[in-house]
């Protein structure tokens, strides 16, 4: 047998470098973002780029945290337990007000100062008492897309949603709907997570909704399935493809011609900004006086070249 | 059975040393695994939040969530079954509870025990499936895992359009059975705790003054309790004897006259209980359903049995131990964050530290029962 003492420091001495290696980051300010992104979304690559390079020109600590499968109700516990941690501020999501809006408002009123990112909406985070609200308004987004597209003749369409359980993704594809004018019904599918699923549902739906006018992918996730399943079954650059997000295979997308626009809700100013507006408040008293809209965009085939190089990364 | 008659020396009724004997308990291991997780989170997370009333509350009732599902995983496991659909039944109750209390507006209270009769119904068709046609329980739950989250993401889908469904704070506003599973007791004692300065209060906002902690929600009181009962039924009852039986050798056992095929779908059933106990905390303290609820809980109940020093083959295990392990699991599991680890490497030392703490408890198991 080996001793437990012996064990236990070996656990020790192993956990030590890691440990003390995050401690000893910055001497200043402490926030932790909180996003409720499972840990395959990849898209969220970009908002953890741009925390950590805010951090690093704010000269303060910061950490990313989101619950491993998505699961919302884990993801209120990572709040409570961040409030816990004593930070300066919580930059988070607002994924469904029901579930996190508790732990918020307990954080607020704790003395922790909170940005709401992303999900949610001005009102919510007004209501819960978060300095301000920093993100693409979800249905306007896909509102103004159908309209878009409604210009360019689509009549009909496909939603391929990845993330179903998140009422933001279905608010996406019902504004889209009803800036076709037209009713969400059965357009929108229930992807899954997995590429070859997701690829395979949506060859599934068109082969058997042949006169589908256009295709509506709502991020990376199910962007780039699609866009394989729209080169295999020859309809890629005929069918009218749209998504929102950007990352490297969509921009290709919209280069080659196969995807008419990405939707870029700049990620990087939804984690960049909170950071920098919350680090200025705190040293300087300064705050800007209204909600900041980092979305939407329409990424077209024009200008693509500074998206090009940074997209997966910044952008 | 300790007063036969000793007129032949058998092995059975040989003379324990009481000191061996309190060190044979299953549950050593979980003792130890408990003790030197607190000393290293004690030496490496001290002084970060972790150990100030908030802090205590956020591991402990992350803890209490796993320990709910553990003590029903664990009896399943004793018996020698698996049950792979605890995740999303949790989903799929919640779900349920949100559609009967809030879509169809019956009173919350028949909500949730039309609910409970539903999902614990669900827990037998399950057992009843694995000792009729014998297949693994392994391969028949893995179905009911897809199965119940498939409709726990249908089923708001065609009715709400929607897979999150809210307004069950509001609709359970003074229901009586609500309050057992969303509320919270000994609020006069925190508070009081809170005017003594004992615990942090609330700085600004409404609840200015108030403690940051107010009471130990009915999750945790639900946890300890059925950690009690279970325990209780497991190592006090003719049942709890029949759950071994069931477990180490099932032939044995039917042989010498245990109803196995009762015992195990009774426990299939109680697994499903517990679940639906989790589901109730759960959507009563955040007000709402989604669909996206309990992924991937089948496991972290699983490890946490493993943990508390059950063996995955049946047999042989013990609530108490499971408990502790499910404490194990969720300290070790917040502790990460507050002692400040990288967030992708977050799961890496979870993994390392689960797979030590097994390790350790095996090991000391060996070493007292002299076993295997």
């Amino acid at each position: 047998m080996i001793p437990m003492h012996k064990l236990v420091l070996a656990a020790t001495v192993a956990a030590t470098p890691l440990i003390a290696a995050s401690a000893a980051q910055a001497e200043g300010e402490k926030y932790i973002l909180v996003s409720h992104a499972p840990d395959s979304d990849s898209w969220w690559n970009t908002v953890k780029n741009a925390i950590a390079l805010a951090g690093e020109q704010m000269d303060v600590e910061v950490e990313y945290r989101n619950p491993p499968t998505g699961d919302l109700a884990d993801m209120a516990r990572i709040i409570e337990q961040a409030a816990a941690s004593g930070p300066d501020g919580i930059i988070t999501t607002l994924a469904d007000y029901d579930v996190l809006s508790g732990p918020i408002r307990s954080a607020v009123d704790s003395g922790v100062d909170v940005i709401i990112m992303n999900s949610g909406s001005p009102d919510q985070a007004r209501e819960l008492g978060a300095l301000m609200y920093v993100g693409q308004p979800e249905y306007d987004a896909g509102l103004a897309a159908g309209q878009r597209a409604k210009d360019d003749g689509v009549a009909s369409f496909l939603c391929v949603n990845h993330y179903i359980s998140s009422p933001a993704s279905s608010e996406r594809c019902q504004g889209f709907a009803d800036g076709l004018g037209v009713d969400l019904g059965e357009q929108m599918i229930d992807s899954g997570q997995d590429p070859s699923e997701i690829k395979n549902r949506v060859q599934a739906y068109l082969s058997s909704n042949p006169d589908t006018d256009a295709v509506l992918a709502l991020g990376p996730t199910s962007a780039n399935p699609t866009l394989q399943a729209l080169d295999e079954t020859g309809l890629a650059g005929d069918i009218y493809f749209g998504t929102f997000d950007l990352g490297a295979e969509i921009v290709q997308g919209i280069k080659d011609g196969v995807i008419e626009w990405g939707i870029d809700q700049q990620p990087f100013l939804q984690a960049y900004l909170p950071v920098v507006v919350m680090t200025n408040y705190h040293r300087y008293g300064v705050l800007p006086g209204n909600n900041i809209n980092s979305g939407p965009g329409f990424v077209t085939a024009d200008a693509l070249e500074m998206v090009e190089e940074f997209a997966g990364e910044y952008r | 059975m300790a007063d036969t008659p000793q007129l032949v020396m058998d092995e059975r009724v040989k003379q324990i040393s009481p000191m061996r004997r309190a060190l044979i308990r299953p549950e050593l291991g979980g003792i130890v695994g408990t003790v030197a997780v607190f000393i290293f989170f004690g030496l490496f997370a001290f002084d970060s939040g972790m150990f100030n009333s908030q802090g205590i509350m956020n591991w402990s009732v992350v803890s209490a969530q796993f320990m709910i599902i553990a003590v029903g995983a664990c009896l399943l496991m004793i018996a020698g079954e698996f049950d792979l659909s605890v995740g999303s039944m949790i989903g799929f109750a919640g779900m349920m509870i949100a559609i009967f209390g809030v879509t169809l507006g019956w009173p919350m209270w028949i909500a949730i025990l039309v609910t409970f009769a539903l999902c614990v119904s669900i827990g037998a068709l399950n057992g009843f499936i694995v000792v009729r046609t014998g297949l693994p329980s392994f391969i028949v739950t893995l179905a009911f895992l897809f199965i119940l989250r498939g409709f726990t993401i249908f089923l708001p889908q065609t009715i709400e359009r929607k897979t999150i469904i809210g307004g069950i704070r509001e609709a359970a506003e003074g229901d009586w059975l609500a309050n057992l599973f969303g509320g919270t007791i000994g609020k006069g004692f925190f508070t009081w705790m809170g005017e003594a300065g004992m615990i942090a209060t609330f700085e600004r906002g409404t609840r200015e003054g108030q403690p940051v902690v107010d009471g130990i929600p009915m999750l945790i009181v639900w946890a300890l309790g059925l950690v009690l009962v279970g325990h209780v039924l497991l190592t006090r009852t003719r049942f709890g004897n029949w759950i071994f039986a069931a477990g180490g050798d099932a032939e044995a056992a039917r042989n010498s006259g245990v109803p196995v095929n009762r015992v195990k779908i009774t426990m299939f059933m109680f697994t499903a209980f517990c679940a639906t106990v989790f589901a109730a905390c759960q959507v009563m303290e955040f007000g709402s359903a989604g669909a996206d609820r309990g992924l991937l809980k089948e496991f972290e109940a699983i490890i946490a049995v493993v943990i508390g020093g059950a063996l995955l083959t049946g047999g042989y295990g013990s609530v108490i131990g499971a408990a502790l392990g499910a404490l194990i699991f969720g300290v070790v599991q917040q502790g990460l964050f507050f002692a400040g680890v990288e967030s992708s490497l977050f799961r890496v030392f979870l993994g390392v530290i689960l797979l030590f703490a097994v390790i350790l408890n095996t090991y000391i198991r060996r070493i007292i029962t002299g076993e295997r």
